[in-house]
């Protein structure tokens, strides 16, 4: 009788602890940004890696997207006369839904994974340890010029993810389907406005604090409650890393979605 | 040479969760000399190494460094400790995007304001004392374990240290550039009296270099003294450990049956 009480006491326990480890880390990477080393450069080359890197894969994603978009769009608004509002349909899923949540999606498997797997093999090699023994605050060195980047990059990118979803579409609905070339882009133009482009962008940012946020968290403490640091811990981190910043970045869409609407 | 104490460690006791792993160290760390740490595997000297270095929390009042309590010590207090010091960890933790250089030179960036070149050059003096200076340019990756070894004791030493501890300095190295590693830890004591704190199980290594040697086994010390006195002592456990002899194999026959068998086995 007493020990499924202990274990939930126990688990539960854990739980408490690991929040709050979570909190302080992330307070520790903001209390970075003003804390030695210089954070220009490091910030720069994340933004390379982070954005840069990931224009080709989430302007493929993007592409063919709209195209999706267009296509399916297309054929379901034929059937009430509306195929004119294609525009709209296209330009209001990507801006407000498709184009910060895929390019947050591809962040988390692309830039995510390497963070969480590079900071990982840091922690299982003592690399941090010698950080914190040549008094550089971690967290500084680390995490906080990822932060920074991927806050930068993140809403490009998912602007960057608009724009080519809506050339996608164009091409589609107008060129292949034969819908009206100026209807598509008057309804795209008159749907789509600044609280469609906002709620998209404060998405963007939100996402962006939350995968960074995870993925940094779970390669820094890699290994670190079962006290053993080998290849394993760091896979099941990044795994981890993966999987819970996109159902961070799902269940926060949500929120946002339903507080601006 | 100063006979005075650096470092005083009194009564300490270290857990992980619930399991404990040192009990009731006490000894104490001469300024200026050498104090190699040694014993077998799993004795508790890395778990001695991390509390030294800060890297895990000590209770107060149970490591005094220069009249100062490790245990009370704040962030801020225990950055500035980290600036006395320097550490040289078992695999060099290298910092594998960075250069041989970069690496070296990372803690004159963060905490000095000095020239890049200048920076540089000072770099390369480290590296040119474990012999590394043409490979300034190299990666980790490029490097074989020895080379980051000292790459790694090159970066301990560019901020010339008050203290140098160093976990395992001869593992995975040959007899020549262990011997090599030996002669630099006495020239840095002798020529820079810095104290240095060795923790091996490298019985000749450790007898070369030492001023004071400490025996641990089961998380406690089981002998504290001179290379002469260790030699002299009576301690089985101390004159197995230098005679290098193997445990003898005992085998418990009930236990052993019980793992081999589980249940099966207490139903006989």
């Amino acid at each position: 009788m007493v020990n499924p009480i202990q274990a939930l006491g126990a688990f539960t326990l854990r739980q408490v602890f690991s929040a709050g480890r979570l909190g302080m880390f992330f307070i520790y990477t903001i209390r970075g940004i003003i804390r030695p080393p210089g954070k220009f450069w490091p910030t720069v080359k994340q933004i390379e890696f982070i954005g840069t890197k990931s224009f080709l894969v989430i302007g493929f994603t993007a592409a063919f997207t709209g195209m999706v978009l267009a296509l399916n769009g297309y054929y379901e608004l034929t059937k009430f006369g509306s195929e004119g509002w294609l525009g709209s349909a296209v330009g209001v899923s990507l801006v407000r839904e498709l184009g910060p949540v895929l390019s947050a999606l591809i962040l988390t498997g692309r830039a995510g994974s390497a963070m969480a797997a590079e900071i990982g093999i840091m922690r299982i090699e003592e690399q941090i340890d010698a950080l914190e023994c040549m008094a550089i605050d971690p967290y500084s060195y680390l995490t906080t010029p990822r932060f920074l980047a991927s806050i930068i990059a993140l809403p490009l990118l998912a602007c960057f993810c608009d724009v080519i979803g809506i050339i996608g579409g164009y091409a589609i609905g107008v060129g292949l389907l034969g819908a009206n070339g100026g209807a598509f882009w008057y309804s795209l133009t008159t749907s789509v406005d600044w609280s469609d482009l906002s709620m998209g962008l404060v998405k963007s940012v939100c996402f962006s604090v939350l995968i960074v946020w995870v993925c940094t968290y779970k390669g820094f403490y890699a290994g670190v409650d079962e006290g053993s640091f080998g290849p394993e811990q760091v896979g099941r981190a990044t795994t981890d890393a993966v999987v819970a910043s996109s159902i961070a970045v799902l269940i926060s869409d949500y929120v946002i979605t339903s507080i601006m609407l | 040479m100063s006979s005075e104490n650096l470092i005083d460690i009194r009564g300490l006791n270290s857990f992980y969760d619930h399991r404990q792993v040192l009990f009731d160290i006490s000894f104490a760390i001469p300024k200026q000399q050498v104090t190699v740490i040694m014993g077998v595997s799993g004795c508790g000297k890395t778990t001695l190494f991390r509390h030294l270095t800060g890297l895990k929390k000590t209770e107060a009042k149970q490591i005094v460094v220069d009249g100062q309590d490790l245990g009370t010590f704040s962030e801020a207090q225990l950055m500035q400790y980290r600036r006395r010091i320097g550490v040289l960890f078992q695999s060099g933790a290298l910092f594998n995007s960075l250069s041989l250089a970069e690496n070296i030179s990372m803690p004159l960036k963060v905490h000095t304001k000095l020239a890049e070149e200048t920076i540089r050059i000072m770099a390369l003096m480290k590296l040119n004392m474990v012999g590394l200076a043409e490979f300034c340019d190299y990666m980790p990756s490029q490097m074989s374990g020895g080379m980051k070894k000292r790459a790694g004791l090159a970066r301990a030493l560019i901020m010339d240290p008050e203290m140098l501890f160093v976990d395992e300095p001869s593992s995975g190295l040959d007899p020549i550039t262990a011997a090599g590693l030996d002669r630099l830890i006495l020239n840095l004591k002798d020529a820079r009296g810095m104290t240095v704190v060795v923790v091996t199980h490298e019985l000749e290594s450790a007898f070369k270099i030492a001023d004071l040697i400490v025996v641990m086994d089961n998380g406690k010390v089981m002998a504290a003294g001179r290379p002469e006195e260790i030699l002299e002592n009576k301690d089985p456990r101390v004159q197995q450990f230098l005679n290098r002899e193997a445990d003898p194999h005992k085998i418990h026959m009930d236990a052993y049956y019980e793992r081999l068998l589980g249940d099966t086995w207490r139903s006989f």
